[in-house]
């Protein structure tokens, strides 16, 4: 494809999301980021806080809102080789949510583990 | 040192893309490289060739293409994002250009610093 791109670096990407899934378009575009990055080999982070735990609740349905329900999109990560998945535990608390809520296996860190695993990225990018 | 810069509004709604205009600007000046601006989001709709602000305001999108031939810039469109919104090889302002997001991963991996400019 003619994104292909080989320069042998492997930069730290994390990728924040931090708003609801729908009412804006974020989310879904940072998705497609996401997806795009897979094909770069790059080490590629995924965090959701605030209202961005949403992105990845179970249960979603767009109904006749006249959105796209792209949820199912999350669980194919994976098979792009993004295995890293963060979800901060101090967000999804506020919410009333817990792991069980959430339609993919991720790592609960700490607000405070989080901020530090974010300054040991070359790039975050938030939305 | 290389920068890449990341506009993720489009213009006037936001202040994002004129905040980044005037970044690259100040960087330029004072001897760094630009690698690549990016738009995404909303940020596409700055390379629109039909803006026509009032004349006593600025032009968010000339300001930029201005800048890029001064600078050799390289202003790239997220193809994705523009189709969606209408920003296509045809309503496509001077001096931008447009192509994959792989060219965003790209200036992430080439820049010593890349820069995002929206909400």
């Amino acid at each position: 494809m003619e994104e292909e791109f080989e320069s042998g670096v492997v930069k730290k990407f994390m990728y924040v999301n931090r708003k609801v899934p729908y009412g804006t378009i974020y989310a879904l575009e940072v998705l497609e980021m996401i997806l795009i990055s897979a094909a770069f080999d790059q080490d590629v982070h995924v965090a959701f806080l605030d209202d961005g735990v949403y992105q990845i609740k179970k249960g979603q349905s767009t109904g006749d809102s006249g959105m796209k329900n792209f949820s199912p999109t999350y669980r194919a990560l994976e098979g792009y080789d993004i295995e890293k998945l963060y979800v901060e535990k101090e967000s999804l608390e506020e919410r009333g949510l817990t792991e069980a809520d959430l339609l993919v296996p991720v790592e609960v860190l700490s607000r405070t583990e989080l901020a530090q695993l974010m300054s040991e990225m070359d790039m975050v990018l938030s939305a | 040192m290389k920068f890449a810069i990341l506009v993720n509004e489009g213009p006037y709604n936001h202040q994002a893309s004129d905040s980044a205009y005037l970044f690259a600007k100040a960087a330029l000046d004072r001897g760094h490289e630009i690698f690549r601006v990016f738009f995404y989001y909303d940020g596409v709709l700055n390379a629109t060739r039909h803006a026509e602000p009032p004349t006593d305001d600025r032009n968010v999108g000339r300001n930029w293409q201005k800048l890029a031939e001064q600078h050799q810039l390289d202003l790239v469109v997220c193809v994705a994002a523009g189709l969606r919104r209408g920003i296509v090889e045809d309503t496509l302002a001077p001096g931008f250009r447009i192509s994959g997001l792989g060219q965003l991963i790209e200036a992430g991996i080439q820049a010593d610093r890349l820069v995002a400019f929206g909400d």
